[in-house]
């Protein structure tokens, strides 16, 4: 059982949330954040202030899965999320513990696979 | 006629501008409103250049072509170009100075290029629009100005148009959708759900437009007296109208009355209303609100089954409202109320082939020439974003700027830091 957390462009978030579709993985919840990650800085300009944007709005998607729907999963985050310029993200893989369905009870791998109903 | 200023009607003609010139930052506010969060300030900005580039060349010879001679021509002369002539006296017949009537008819020639600009939303490019822009105010919405409302030969051959169902609405409605054909869809069209980021501003922008609205046909009139209280009332009735039949609608259709739906039905039943105002009675302007709902309803429903992404519908609530409300003309125009003539019902058959001969002709031209302008100024210069651009969103591609900033990670550039700033991603060289 993984955590599989996606860091992608927010441009980019749509292009993600289909190819999860299409890979099957139904389970996962996203944030806005922001951050930075080599890109070059954007340049504004308010009323005579010229700032530089140094952090990007991101979205981060979380997907718990079961250890045999990850290389899926990782796969539709770079499938989605890539454009080819730097900023396009970063996948990261980390080990879950312990996983519950809050309305059954069920725990870690029942917990993590979508039910049809 | 002795020309005689009446000061009554000079001062609500002069509130009547003023009314009208903020019907534009309104529409940029109802259509800002229905853009997503990253193409707010472009869609805002569209608005406000259409001030800066119609009102230019308004004064320059947009004026003039509409309204200098060319009694039953297709075309004014140029003797009024760059206002030479526009003075205090007022013009023949009329009671306000000229300079006022210019001011008057510039709010229109202002808030019609903004309308177009619906179509073409969250992908134009904003040097090409106001290109486009300058070209279509003294091209297409002067000339049309001059047949319906300068004596031209729609007006002269007796066409009743009040405040612009031709020039105004139609015009920019087929134009809409002549610039969203030539122009193309957005890249995530018919793809993605492209959503409206702020349903307030959008009935706030409406309800500004609305507002303003009672200076655009009350002030038709270009007086107090009887057309110009009457098209004032009609404002009032013909939009509630067509807002009962809209929630009727909407619950039939989607079970929920939604207030998108209220925000584009107050717009529908301004625009029902403009050609009409001065020229139905009351109780028909009603009628015309209820009834008048419909094709535009129709319209919105189907355009978003098809791949023509003309926006924000412009078609639908600016030209097929115009259409229906200057037909309406030929039917229910009643010369006890208007005192210039009467429709069908009362007997003047010939009042509807006048009103049919402008539904004809105004779009025809409207969207031949907007297509034809569009297709040249796209030769000369890019009209849309890549899709890379289209895609991080046109405020900070276009402008620089973000409509909802937060400041976090913004580092401040003093004067002598700009040589040493890196390039903008927004213009990745």
């Amino acid at each position: 059982m993984k955590l599989v957390i996606g860091i992608v462009r927010p441009e980019q978030a749509n292009q993600v949330l289909e190819a999860l579709y299409r890979a099957e993985v139904r389970g996962f919840s996203i944030s806005r954040v922001q951050g930075h990650g080599g890109e070059l800085d954007r340049v504004e300009t308010y009323r005579g202030t010229t700032v530089q944007m140094g952090l990007s709005e991101k979205v981060r998607f979380e997907v718990a899965v079961s250890d045999n729907f990850v290389e899926k999963t990782v796969g539709a985050l770079c499938e989605g999320a890539r454009t080819g310029e730097v900023g396009d993200g970063k996948i990261f893989v980390v080990p879950l513990e312990h996983a519950v369905r809050i309305r059954t009870g069920d725990s870690d791998e029942g917990a993590v696979t979508p039910v049809s109903k | 006629m002795i020309a005689a200023i009446d000061t009554g009607d000079t001062a609500w003609m002069l509130v009547a501008t003023a009314l009208v010139l903020m019907m534009t930052p309104a529409l940029g506010l109802f259509y800002a409103g229905l853009v997503r969060a990253k193409n707010v300030l472009n869609t805002f900005m569209m608005s406000v250049a259409a001030i800066a580039v119609a009102a230019v060349t308004w004064a320059a010879v947009g004026y003039s072509l509409a309204f200098d001679g060319g009694e039953g021509k297709v075309i004014g002369g140029l003797g009024n170009a760059f206002l030479s002539g526009v003075g205090f006296e007022p013009r023949a017949g009329g009671t306000i100075p000229e300079l006022v009537f210019f001011a008057f008819q510039a709010t229109f020639c202002i808030i019609t290029v903004a309308l177009i600009s619906g179509a073409v939303v969250e992908r134009m490019r904003f040097g090409p629009f106001l290109v486009f822009s300058a070209l279509w105010s003294v091209l297409v919405y002067a000339v049309l100005a001059h047949w319906a409302f300068g004596d031209g030969w729609l007006m002269a051959g007796g066409t009743l148009d009040f405040a612009g169902g031709v020039p105004v609405e139609m015009a920019s409605g087929f134009s809409a959708l002549a610039a969203a054909l030539v122009v193309g869809a957005r890249k995530d069209y018919g793809r993605q759900a492209l959503l409206p980021h702020n349903a307030v501003y959008v009935l706030l922008g409406a309800g500004l437009l609305w507002f303003g609205w009672f200076g655009f046909n009350g002030g038709s009139g270009f007086s107090t007296g009887n057309p110009s209280v009457l098209a004032f009332v009609n404002t009032l009735l013909c939009p509630a109208c067509t807002l009962v039949a809209w929630f009727i609608l909407d619950l039939i259709r989607g079970r929920k009355v939604t207030a998108i739906g209220a925000a584009t039905a107050i717009v529908v039943g301004c625009v029902l209303i403009t050609p009409a105002g001065g020229f139905i009675s009351p109780g028909w302007a009603m009628l015309l609100g209820f009834a008048g709902a419909l094709p535009s309803y129709a319209v919105i429903a189907y355009r978003t089954r098809t791949r023509v992404d003309e926006t924000l519908d412009v078609l639908a609530a600016h030209g097929t409202a115009g259409l229906v409300g200057i037909l309406f003309i030929g039917f229910f125009a009643q010369a006890s109320w208007n005192g210039v003539s009467d429709g069908l019902l009362y007997g003047n058959a010939a009042q509807l082939w006048h009103q049919v001969l402008a539904v004809l002709a105004g779009p025809t031209y409207a969207f031949v020439m907007t297509y034809v302008l569009l297709k040249l100024v796209g030769l000369a210069m890019p009209l849309r974003a890549s899709d890379r651009e289209e895609a991080m969103g046109m405020d900070v591609i276009q402008h620089g700027e973000e409509a909802y900033v937060t400041g976090e990670g913004a580092i401040l550039l003093l004067p002598d830091d700009h040589a040493k700033v890196a390039v903008p991603v927004a213009d990745p060289g």
